[in-house]
């Protein structure tokens, strides 16, 4: 069996297939464990935000060392990895929620598009608005659903009217799915919504500040496959007008919704390329080995 | 140690039904002491809440009633008004116990001799003459007519009426005469002598005569100290609690100062008065026994208990929903605001009522700043010289009359309706707002 047939597979049963990929062992083109280089094509050509040379540290601990990548726009892209491996760590760079953590230090460059994220003059009030973020567990406020979506465009300025704030919530709630389960209940409070409600209007919530790109970190780990599957439809859609960049711990998921995709290791950016390329021909032997559930 | 000896190997292979029936007896008999001794815990805490509640009540219930005496009162125009020209002047100087003496004489005509005649104007309070003047001050057509008019008897009768004083006692051991009893039944006969309620107690300040002794201006006093503690100590609690736990880096300096705080909660109080009288007072030079002293020195007191809450409260609000905030492009300040705050809030609420409660209870940093003084009138702002309600108890409890020992338990009564009152309402808004995620 070759590794496309594991691809094909892979929402199936991606474990089974551990024991057939170690035959494959030519396909690889750096078997050597100890070889943390990036391979694969970092570069992109439209690319949104452009990463160089990022290390970041927990006090003395490093966590993300030396990443480099481009994220493309109206791209797609999944970091992969397994727990503990820097993915979320480095996504939050992107919006520099790692800000909040006092021990938290950060080196390299992340640009978007010509503004350097990490410069002094860049406010995070700014930078987050244009990169908006999408959490793990739903965290809608303890507030209306309406309220939920209407607070970023409230605290930005940027609606002058009631009538414009309505036009935008609702059409927030559309572009998220959410709109026919909610329509009659904007009053109620966002909490109230089942678990894969409340993640679509905290991606409701997201867009509604209209940013260029969207940090989702593990959208769908606390969600049912119905609700998951969901999910992974809006975030198809919502490609056509915003970088989306996703973490997730589901191989199954990063093949289904991403473009190019992103392997990360213990800190290190192992493997990058079209998302195809990685799931069927992965060039590393560790990205092989965890594809094909050797561990992870 | 840690090696499994041999001789454990039968044993555990043993019927493990055996082996846990073995114990089972004792444990469960370890369960039930354990309940017991509970039971027996609570039960004692109970029986002494009971009894001090009993003890309370059954001695300030009598204080809420008080005695009075129908008098035939003639205002009598030649006394009143001698010129015959209303002049205001003139009838309030005019002499209203001759009045209250006259109305006396008219129940008993057969009353003759200085002393006897003591004796009975002793019956009424000295507060009747000024009761009439009030009266007629407020209504000028009185003059000239004669009414009946129930007035205030004195503390020595209403003390006998209600029972506590041993009519058997020998005369010289008892504040009240033979021929004062007599009068007393005679007046009771005919219902001209009766319990009302005593207003008076909420209507009027100190007073050394127990009957005309009120709580009001203890009460007004603690109302503005504790006006002045709310509004210092909540606003900067909150602040403070919102600036340590949300905005300060984290470093020594900071750890100092919760260490600080938290030991500033655990200063005895009598402390927070030395240092008002020493810094307030002598230094600053306000006024002394003003409620605006009191609420100052109560605020220190006040503000690390609202400051612990405070802080409290902000921690229980979980991070994802700081982090939604932020995500969305919410400013530091913005999220505290907008989110944080508003959900820590009722904790916040339920921590000062606490500290309120615990303020108005107070009675100790009070007295060293001379808010222990005797004060007849009602305060009518922060800087009027004042009481508060504990302090208004411990003066009263170190009177020797009677009358003033109801009074002391019926003050504890309302002390404790107003503390019950609070810590309700803290528990009210904690039930009302609590939020789970």
């Amino acid at each position: 069996m070759s590794t496309t047939a594991i691809a094909t597979d892979l929402g199936l049963k991606p474990a089974a297939t551990a024991a057939t990929a170690s035959r494959s062992v030519s396909s690889v083109e750096v078997t050597d464990y100890d070889n943390r280089q990036t391979v694969g094509k970092i570069v992109v050509d439209n690319a949104k935000m452009i990463c160089r040379g990022v290390n970041v540290y927990y006090g003395e601990k490093q966590a993300i060392k030396n990443v480099s990548l481009d994220i493309g726009a109206n791209e797609v892209i999944a970091f992969i990895g397994p727990s503990g491996c820097g993915k979320s760590t480095f996504l939050r760079c992107l919006n520099r929620m790692n800000d909040t953590i006092t021990t938290c230090r950060v080196t390299g460059q992340i640009k978007l598009d010509d503004d350097d994220v990490y410069d002094k003059s860049i406010d995070v009030v700014q930078l987050r608005a244009r990169v908006g973020m999408v959490f793990q567990k739903p965290n809608p406020f303890p507030k209306s659903i309406y309220e939920n979506v209407a607070y970023g465009p409230r605290i930005h300025g940027m609606v002058n009217t009631k009538a414009e704030l309505d036009d935008l919530v609702r059409d927030s709630l559309e572009r998220a799915g959410l709109i026919k389960e909610v329509e009659k209940r904007l009053n109620e409070p966002g909490t109230s919504l089942s678990g894969g409600q409340q993640q679509r209007l905290c991606i409701a919530r997201a867009i509604a500040v209209h940013p260029e790109v969207i940090l989702m970190d593990e959208p769908c780990s606390a969600l049912d496959p119905i609700a998951t599957a969901k999910i992974e439809e809006l975030i198809d859609e919502l490609r056509e007008n915003y970088t989306i960049v996703i973490v997730t711990h589901s191989m199954q998921q990063a093949a289904r919704v991403s473009q190019r995709t992103a392997y990360f290791h213990l800190g290190d950016l192992i493997e990058i390329g079209e998302t195809d390329q990685i799931f069927t021909n992965p060039k590393h032997k560790l990205t092989e080995d965890y594809i094909t559930g050797r561990f992870g | 140690m840690s090696k499994p000896n041999a001789t454990a190997v039968p044993t555990a292979s043993r019927d493990i039904k055996t082996i846990v029936n073995a114990t089972l007896k004792r444990r469960h008999a370890a369960e039930r002491r354990f309940r017991w001794y509970g039971l027996l815990a609570i039960s004692l805490g109970l029986i002494f809440v009971l009894l001090m509640f009993g003890n309370i009540i059954g001695k300030g219930y009598p204080a809420f009633w008080q005695s009075y005496i129908q008098l035939p009162i003639k205002f009598d125009a030649a006394i009143l008004d001698p010129e015959g020209n209303r002049d205001p002047h003139a009838i309030e100087n005019a002499d209203y116990a001759a009045l209250v003496r006259t109305g006396l004489r008219a129940l008993f005509p057969n009353v003759e001799g200085r002393v006897e005649l003591r004796a009975l104007y002793a019956l009424s309070s000295s507060d009747a003459p000024l009761e009439l003047r009030q009266q007629v001050m407020a209504h000028p057509t009185l003059i000239g007519t004669e009414q009946e008019i129930w007035l205030l008897a004195s503390a020595t009768v209403d003390t006998f009426v209600k029972g506590n004083i041993d009519r058997q006692a020998e005369e010289d051991h008892r504040p009240i005469k033979d021929n004062q009893i007599g009068w007393i039944d005679q007046l009771q006969a005919t219902g001209k002598l009766k319990q009302r309620f005593n207003t008076i107690l909420f209507t009027s300040g100190d007073s050394r005569e127990p009957e005309q002794a009120g709580i009001r201006g203890a009460l007004m006093g603690s109302f503005y100290t504790l006006l002045v503690t709310f509004l210092l100590s909540f606003p900067v609690g909150v602040a403070t609690a919102v600036y340590l736990e949300e905005f300060a880096p984290k470093n020594r300096w900071t750890d100092l100062i919760e260490v600080n705080i938290n030991n500033l909660a655990a200063v005895p109080s009598i402390v927070f008065g030395l240092l008002g009288l020493a810094v307030f007072i002598n230094f600053f030079g306000l006024p002394r026994s003003a409620p605006l002293v009191g609420g100052l020195v109560l605020s220190l007191m006040t503000l690390p208990v609202i400051i612990i809450a405070g802080r409290a409260a902000l921690t229980s609000v979980p991070p994802s929903i700081r982090e939604a905030a932020l995500g969305m492009g919410a400013s530091k300040l913005q999220m505290v605001g907008h989110h944080v705050l508003p959900l820590a809030m009722p904790g916040m609420l339920t921590g000062s009522i606490i500290g309120m409660a615990r303020a108005l209870g107070e009675s100790a940093p009070l007295l060293m700043i001379g808010m222990v003084a005797f004060i007849v009138d009602v305060p009518k702002s922060f800087l009027d010289p004042s009481t508060v309600l504990p302090v208004q108890i411990y003066l009263w409890s170190d009177l020797p009359e009677r009358a003033f020992v109801e009074r002391t338990s019926a003050a504890i009564m309302v002390l404790l309706a107003f503390m019950i009152l609070m810590n309700g309402l803290a528990i009210i808004l904690r039930k009302r707002f609590e939020r789970r995620w």
